[in-house]
Formats: C-alpha cells, sequence, structure tokens
C-alpha cells in the first residue's frame, strides 16, 4: 500500500515537471486520488520535491478543501453563508444530519458521507446550496436531502438531479460585458497599436478596478511594463469570495471569451509571456468549458505563437485551481497561492506590479476589469466614458441576492442609487442592504439615495438586501465569524481581533451588553481596522462599524442600563468539573 | 483621616505577583505610612475586617473558590485591579484552556507514567475546577489593568501612588512593554 502511494506521489510530481510551484495542483491531484492527505503522503512529496516537509503541511493545512484526515467517499459542503441561512439552510443542515445520523464535521461509519460547512460558494442567488465533491447543487429543499444522499450512496450521480441545474440568473444584461462580443476583435486591434497607446486608450476611458479598490487600470498596466523583470505576469483574479458575489460565475459562464480577450490584450501591453485564471475551487465545475474555450482560441490563433499574425507576440494562459480560501482574493495572497504556499498576504510595497508572481512584476486584474478592457479595445475609450459617472465609467456588475424577487446579476452604470437598484430587483420594502459584502457597508433605509461609484459608494458587486422581517445584526455577527474563521491568522489584530469582536459582539446580541461593552466593541472595531496586515483584517469590522453609525437604534434596543454584567455563567463552568468528581458546589453567596 | 486600605488576593497565579509588591524594597515602609494593609496574604489576615479602599488581584480564576474570592473582593473594594498576566488574560494556567478538563485530569491522575493506583480527587474540601481559567474581567468588573508578568514593582508602586494621590497615572512605555 505505502509503496504503491509512494509511486502515485512521484508520478504526480513529474506530472508537474517537480516544479515546487506546482504544488497547489499536486496536493490537489494527490487528494483527489486519496482522499486525504496524510503525514506520509505529505513526507513523500516533500521528498519527491526536495523540500522540507514542514513547507508541505504548511500549504496543506491552510486549505479548507485539502484534508489532513481521512473524509468519507463523499463530502457535503453545505454553504452557511449569510444569505443561504436566510433561506434556510439551517433547516437542510438539519434534515443531512438526521438522515445520516452524523453531525457536521463528522463522517458515517461507512465511510462514505462527510458533512463540511463551507462559506459563499457564489451561489447566493439560488440559495440554499452545497458543493458534492465539488459539484454544486443550490435551491435545496428539505424534500431534496433524501433524493441527494441517495443518488450519493448509489455512485455519486448528483449531477442528473434537479438541485444540480445551475441558474444563470442573468437578470439585466448591459452594452458593456453581456452584449454580443466578436470574437478576437480586441486583440486584433491590440496588436495594431503599441503599447503606450493602448494605455493611453485605457487612460481616456478611466477605467477603474472593479475588485473594489478602483485602482485606475492604465496606471497599474504602466507600472507593470515599466518594471524591470526577467519576465512579466498577467493575472486574472478569478477568486470571488466575496459573500454574496457571483457576478464571475456568469461572465465566466456567459463571456469567457471576453476575459480571455482582455487578458491578452494585458499581456501585449505588460510583455508577459504567461498569464494565468485564478479560479477559486468551488467554480471548480467550470473548468472544462474554460479549458475549451482557451483550446478553441489557440486554434483560432488568439493564444499561442504570433498572436493575430504579430511577429514575437507569444502568450499562453494556464488556469489555476484555488483550494478554498477567501484571503486568496487578495492579490499578494492569490500570488502565493499561486506559487504553491499557503495565502498569506505579503507585506507591500513591494507591490505585485513590481514584484509579484516568482517576484517578477505582475498584473492582478479583475474578471470584470478585464472584461471591460477588451470591450474598450472593441468599442473605444469614448465610448466607455460616456456610460456612468465622471470618476467612475463604464457600468458594474451587481451580484444581487437575499430577500428581493429577483436575485441575480444586473448590470448597471455607475452612478445608478440604491435605491434604482432595489425597484429594479422588486426589493421596495428593504430596511437593509449590504453592499460590497461583509467588507463593505450596512445601509439603511436613510442612505438608499447615495450612489454605487468610486465617489460614493465603492463596491466589488455583491448587494445583499435585507428584508424587514431580519435580524440584522445576527446577520453582521454572521460576518464577523465569517471573517474568524477566514483570517489567515498572520497578524494578531486580525487573528485575535475578530475573534473578539465576535465574543463581545455577541454578548451585546445577546442582551448582555453593556455601554462599557459597547464602548470596547468600538474601540476593538478600531483596533482590527487600523492595525492589521491586509485587506481582511482591515475591513473584517465594517459589519459593526456600518451598523454603529447606520443603525444605532438597533444597538440601543439591547444594550442594558447595567454597570456591569458578567460574561461569565458559573453554573455553566463547573459542570464539568462537578460530573468528573460526582460533587456539588457549595458557593457562599457573594453577589457583585 | 485614616489611611487608605488596602487588600491584595491571590487566586490561580504563581504568586510572581505578590513578590513584586514585595519588590518595592524599602519603600514598602513609605507605602506603610500610607496605606494600611486589610485582607493579604502579606499579612495573613484571611477575611476582610471591613470595606477597602483598593483591592489588587492576582491570579485567574479556575475553580469555584476563586469565583467566590473574587466576588468577595469586589463586593468589598471600592477600586479593583487586575494584578498582572493571569488575571488580566489567564496567563499561564490558561494553557489548560486548550484541552477538555477531563482529558487534562485524566492525563494528571489516571494516565500519567507516574500515577499508581490514580483517581481523580473528589475530597469535599478542595475546591472544583471549572472548565477553564478565565480571566478576572470576565467574572466581576474590573477598575484597572495592570500587564506584566510580574508587572514590576516600579508599574505597582507608580499605579498605587497615583491612585493615592488622585494624580493620573503615568506608566513610560519602557515600564509596560514586555517582549
Amino acid at each position: 500500500m505505502a509503496e504503491a502511494h509512494s509511486t502515485l506521489v512521484k508520478e504526480v510530481v513529474e506530472q508537474f515537471g517537480a516544479d515546487r510551484s506546482r504544488l497547489m495542483d499536486i496536493a490537489r491531484a494527490l487528494h483527489g486520488k486519496l482522499g486525504h492527505l496524510s503525514e506520509d503522503i505529505i513526507g513523500e512529496i516533500a521528498d519527491a520535491l526536495g523540500i522540507h516537509r514542514v513547507e508541505v503541511r504548511d500549504m496543506v493545512s491552510f486549505y479548507a478543501f485539502l484534508s489532513r484526515s481521512p473524509k468519507g467517499k463523499t463530502t457535503i459542503r453545505l454553504c452557511n453563508a449569510v444569505v443561504e441561512r436566510m433561506n434556510g439552510a439551517d433547516e437542510i443542515a438539519q434534515a443531512f444530519e438526521e438522515a445520516l445520523g452524523i453531525r457536521f464535521g463528522e463522517t458515517t461509519p461507512d465511510g462514505a458521507i462527510s458533512l463540511e460547512y463551507t462559506p459563499c460558494m457564489g451561489m447566493s442567488d439560488q440559495p440554499p446550496s452545497a458543493l458534492v465533491n465539488g459539484v454544486p447543487i443550490t435551491g435545496i429543499r428539505k424534500a431534496d436531502v433524501p433524493a441527494i444522499i441517495d443518488a450519493i450512496k448509489k455512485g455519486g450521480a448528483v449531477q442528473s438531479l434537479p438541485v444540480a441545474e445551475i441558474e444563470l440568473n442573468l437578470r439585466q444584461s448591459g452594452p458593456v460585458i453581456f452584449a454580443p462580443m466578436d470574437r478576437g476583435a480586441a486583440v486584433r486591434r491590440a496588436v495594431d497599436m503599441t503599447p503606450d497607446e493602448i494605455i493611453a486608450t485605457m487612460n481616456t476611458a478611466r477605467l477603474r478596478g472593479r475588485g473594489g479598490a478602483g485602482f485606475p487600470l492604465a496606471m497599474k498596466w504602466d507600472f507593470c511594463r515599466k518594471a524591470e523583470g526577467d519576465a512579466h505576469y498577467i493575472i486574472c483574479n478569478a477568486d470571488e469570495g466575496e459573500p454574496g458575489t457571483f457576478k464571475d460565475r456568469v461572465i465566466l459562464t456567459e463571456q469567457p471569451d471576453l476575459v480571455f480577450e482582455g487578458m491578452t490584450v494585458a499581456a501585449f501591453v505588460i510583455g508577459a509571456r504567461e498569464g494565468f485564471l485564478y479560479l477559486r475551487a468551488e467554480y471548480e465545475y467550470l473548468l472544462p468549458h474554460l479549458e475549451q474555450v482557451l483550446a478553441r482560441r489557440r486554434r483560432l490563433g488568439l493564444l499561442g505563437e504570433n498572436i493575430c499574425g504579430r511577429e514575437g507576440f507569444n502568450f499562453d494562459i494556464r488556469i489555476q485551481l484555488g483550494a478554498g480560501a477567501y484571503i486568496c482574493g487578495e492579490e499578494s495572497a492569490l500570488i502565493e497561492s499561486l506559487e504553491g504556499k499557503r495565502g498569506a498576504p505579503r507585506d507591500r510595497p513591494p507591490f505585485p506590479v513590481q514584484k509579484g508572481y516568482r517576484n517578477q512584476p505582475s498584473s492582478v486584474n479583475n474578471v470584470e476589469t478585464l472584461c471591460c478592457a477588451a470591450r474598450i479595445m472593441e468599442k473605444g475609450a469614448e465610448w466607455f466614458s460616456s456610460i456612468g459617472t465622471r470618476d467612475s465609467t463604464g457600468a458594474k456588475l451587481l451580484s444581487v441576492s437575499g430577500d428581493c424577487e429577483r436575485p441575480g446579476v444586473y448590470e448597471v452604470p455607475y452612478g445608478a442609487t440604491v435605491a434604482t437598484v432595489l425597484n429594479m430587483v422588486g426589493a421596495e420594502d428593504a430596511a437593509a442592504v449590504q453592499v460590497g459584502g461583509p467588507s463593505g457597508q450596512c445601509l439603511a433605509p436613510r442612505n438608499f439615495g447615495r450612489s454605487i461609484s468610486f465617489e460614493d459608494i465603492p463596491t466589488g458587486g455583491s448587494f445583499i438586501v435585507f428584508g424587514p422581517q431580519r435580524n440584522i445584526l445576527e446577520s453582521m455577527h454572521q460576518f464577523i465569524e465569517f471573517f474568524v474563521e477566514e483570517s489567515c491568522g498572520w497578524c494578531v489584530p486580525c487573528r485575535v481581533g475578530a475573534k473578539h469582536l465576535d465574543i463581545i459582539f455577541r454578548k451585546i446580541l445577546d442582551g448582555k451588553g453593556t455601554r462599557a461593552d459597547y464602548q470596547q466593541l468600538e474601540q476593538v472595531c478600531m483596533t482590527v481596522k487600523t492595525m492589521s496586515r491586509c485587506g481582511l483584517g482591515q475591513t473584517a469590522a465594517n459589519p459593526i462599524l456600518t451598523t454603529m453609525r447606520n443603525f444605532p437604534e438597533l444597538y440601543d434596543a439591547l444594550l442594558q442600563s447595567d454597570d456591569f454584567i458578567p460574561s461569565f455563567d458559573l453554573d455553566k463552568a463547573i459542570k464539568e468539573g462537578c460530573e468528573i468528581t460526582g460533587r456539588t458546589p457549595a458557593l457562599e453567596e457573594h453577589h457583585v | 483621616m485614616a489611611k487608605p486600605l488596602v487588600a491584595t488576593g491571590h487566586f490561580t497565579g504563581c504568586f510572581g505577583c505578590h513578590m513584586s509588591i514585595l519588590d518595592i524594597d524599602e519603600r514598602i515602609l513609605d507605602l506603610v505610612e500610607l496605606v494600611e494593609f486589610d485582607k493579604s496574604p502579606i499579612n495573613d489576615i484571611k477575611r476582610f475586617s471591613r470595606p477597602v479602599d483598593i483591592g489588587l488581584v492576582e491570579g485567574g480564576v479556575s475553580n469555584d473558590e476563586n469565583v467566590e474570592f473574587l466576588r468577595m473582593f469586589r463586593e468589598n473594594c471600592k477600586i479593583l485591579i487586575a494584578l498582572g498576566a493571569c488575571a488580566v488574560t489567564g496567563g499561564v494556567p490558561s494553557i489548560r484552556n486548550t484541552v477538555p478538563l477531563r482529558e487534562c485530569l485524566q492525563e494528571a491522575f489516571i494516565d500519567g507514567p507516574t500515577v499508581v493506583d490514580g483517581k481523580i480527587p473528589d475530597d469535599p474540601d478542595i475546591p472544583i475546577l471549572l472548565d477553564k481559567v478565565y480571566p478576572c474581567h470576565e467574572v466581576v468588573k474590573i477598575d484597572y489593568f495592570l500587564p506584566g508578568c510580574p508587572p514590576s514593582a516600579d508599574v505597582i508602586w507608580a499605579a498605587l501612588t497615583a491612585l493615592l494621590s488622585g494624580k493620573p497615572l503615568d506608566l513610560p512605555y519602557e515600564m509596560v512593554k514586555y517582549d
């Protein structure tokens, strides 16, 4: 057995050229074959790559989809994101637990099925959803659970179940992303221009990054192009992990050519021979389709050698799958992951445009940004900048979910107000909207006149609607739990601070919070926000900070007037000790 | 005017913070001029004879007796100070919080390599352990925190004299920096 595994490890490592930077693919491949990566296998991988086993363990232990202990033959990962829980995910969880006789985190005794939770998997428009060995199923109802389990037991054919049908939910297309495209037009236009002319075009179009931060694309490409290095890389960030976001899923389903077109234009500008599309593991089901599209582009001369007949313009794209880590949406963490390491963010500077992948100049761009760039090449900068506002040109894709009649993807010109969007999606009675996901802001009805734009409310596209029946602060607490789970653990303000936010916020929500607790919560928020190393920690307190600002009445209703309420519960704390020793506590009363 | 009363208490810790109190050296003579000690391990007074002005507590809360005495301190002290890392965060004893209580006791009294005829102690005279070691402020309201393992004598002296004189407490960074 051990020797068979040893041979298998060697084979897989060889398949990836014994290249240490392909550790993610090696680990994924072996995990797929063996079901988990034991300490022995980790050692074998390390030996085959000639690195220390700690490096392998370090990487493997980081990712949610890589397990180091045996799991069931099939793993059901039920999504427990906020929108999913608003739509009955807890009930579905209970149904799975009852049907299988195990709890989440456990495996059935026959080793057939494991139950796990997973954060937002990009299906918030069709909740509740789950991944069954990587295959997404959506719109699960309680009554579907027996059929799902039955299909798994009969050999794992969940693909044929009605729940395996993924809705596109493209509710409003628009001229920028979803208009019909002329394949190759953008690249053909690009090779007729000089890189400087293309940068000038992006500058005229005033295209800004769609991930949320809004960095001007022309500037990023220009920095990257001018940075010295042995090689330059274009990386497309398709790790959309912000809860409530799924627009990249729809783009990659409907317009993958436009994405690759944008990457190819970028490659021409910055002088890249190699590009990567970093695809979140939750979207693995899109991989065959994307590989097909890439193959077709190679056949059409849109990738490969001398692209579009341009002598010396050689470029190709590899798709890198992730393994379940929200933090890898942060560009420097993504690069680390792409290099086959744990997705811990890097210190900046140097920025990726100076030292990115393999320490070479790299431009990391959002899927949607690259689509816009391709469209600008096709239709011109003036056309693009005529849409939207002065500082926010073009349109934005919104992933709308939650309490609305028509959840899905909407292409909306920048400058549209929140109220306009709410009308569009059938949510006129919204009590709150979370714009930009947990790291964004929670808006109250009095803020609904504000606009989706870089100058007012910048967003990566997540737009979660809360109806009047919702307990908004409970959802905010779930967001905090998400950050606790997804913190990479590198820096104390984020790792420890987020946990403290969880504890103090919970105390307040349980009606045991005082004004002092509120002040302490505020203080910890500021520490986490200002002292954390990367964007995850810097935004982790936003669910609390923005509700403190926009929903003060919700906090007022919960806070107690007492001077102090202990979080300590003696009866609970002493229960186990009493059980172990068979004693009962004899406490003298000394009430505060 | 009567001298302000000070009490000190010790819970789950190593007595290092009390050693640090003694470490104020000959200033203890000044302190005795300034204050009167009530309940304290230093004078071995076991019970409060009256309410006091300042209480200093060392150690985290790991058993029912700790809870009882900490509550007693809160009830009897106008100002209560958590003294040292264990009182402030649970400290070294709270390392056991990562292991379930039953496993801790099992290892110590049943499975340990040097244990002969093991039995988990259940004598009514010994306190009952809590599931975890708690910092003092989760059990009662704490007014001030003096970090350190232990806080230096200078820190304790500065805090006490500032409180007694009603002046703001100014602790230079060097005095509370421990890494």
